[in-house]
């Protein structure tokens, strides 16, 4: 199932172009079972980890493992392989195409990364003076708009 | 002990769940922003604060910020490197790992400079 969703951004103070984001629901399938289970291990241990640092090393050790790239591996790895796999059910041979891939998702991720240095400024400033669930909201959409620009921007 | 299980569950089922919304978004670059969503710092910072208090929760975010600077440029370093040379893609997103350790350890010793 293939639902294309069309978000409009202004980019220079004026309605701009438009940038469309799709979503396809069928992706999912292409994911194994044991690819989900190897997803939430994963982020299982890079959770516990990040807490054993705090506690170990304090705060200001322990929150830069909050940023720390331990899923990407995986992940990057998985959209190759399905790059791949695609092609390789076309009978062509996909390597070199599903190595841009990922290289495609880091480039995303990177501008994911300034994202989350917005939602970190948001946290330190507001956390010691508010209540916690709303900055982590306010945090949270902090990072969701400010990826969504930043991706519009690039693609220009 | 059973902090660390809680803390393992949480953080398993938020990180599956970013990762099953980039699956399904397309393109690929607007995916890829998912590879930097907040997962981890999702799934600890509610029990941060329950267990340390806001303040301790609070300095954790401060830190990382210098950490998602250097995933930053983690992350550059692996587009580059799969650009460039086009290795496995797992191999280049290993390699570029002490990249994330070098940048966050010279940013923190430079902000503990700073404050000092």
């Amino acid at each position: 199932m293939v639902l294309r969703v069309v978000c409009s951004s202004d980019t220079h103070g004026e309605i701009g172009s438009l940038k469309k984001v799709g979503i396809n629901f069928s992706s999912l399938r292409e994911t194994k079972a044991h690819e989900y289970l190897l997803r939430f291990v994963f982020g299982g241990v890079c959770t516990v980890f990040a807490g054993i640092m705090a506690k170990h090393f304090g705060p200001a050790v322990g929150g830069l493992f909050l940023a720390f790239p331990a899923i990407f591996p995986a992940s990057a790895t998985m959209i190759e392989n399905h790059e791949k796999r695609r092609k390789a059910e076309q009978g062509m041979n996909g390597t070199i195409r599903g190595r841009m891939a990922a290289s495609i998702d880091a480039s995303g991720a990177a501008l994911g990364c300034v994202a989350l240095v917005g939602f970190a400024i948001v946290l330190w400033v507001e956390l010691p003076n508010h209540n916690p669930l709303t900055v982590v909201v306010i945090a949270t959409l902090t990072w969701a708009v400010m990826a969504y620009t930043l991706w519009a921007f690039r693609k220009g | 002990m059973t902090e660390m299980v809680v803390r393992f569950v949480i953080g398993g089922i938020v990180v599956s769940l970013f990762s099953l919304v980039a699956d399904v978004f397309r393109p690929k670059s607007f995916a890829g922003l998912f590879g930097a969503a907040p997962s981890i710092a999702l799934a600890t910072v509610g029990l941060t604060i329950h267990h340390e208090g806001q303040d301790y929760a609070a300095v954790e975010a401060r830190s990382m910020i210098l950490g998602a600077i250097a995933f930053l440029a983690y992350a550059v370093s692996v587009s580059w490197i799969l650009r460039r040379y086009k290795p496995p893609t797992l191999i280049a997103t290993m390699i570029a790992i002490p990249v994330w350790f070098f940048a966050s350890f010279v940013l923190l010793t430079l902000m503990v400079r700073s404050v000092h």
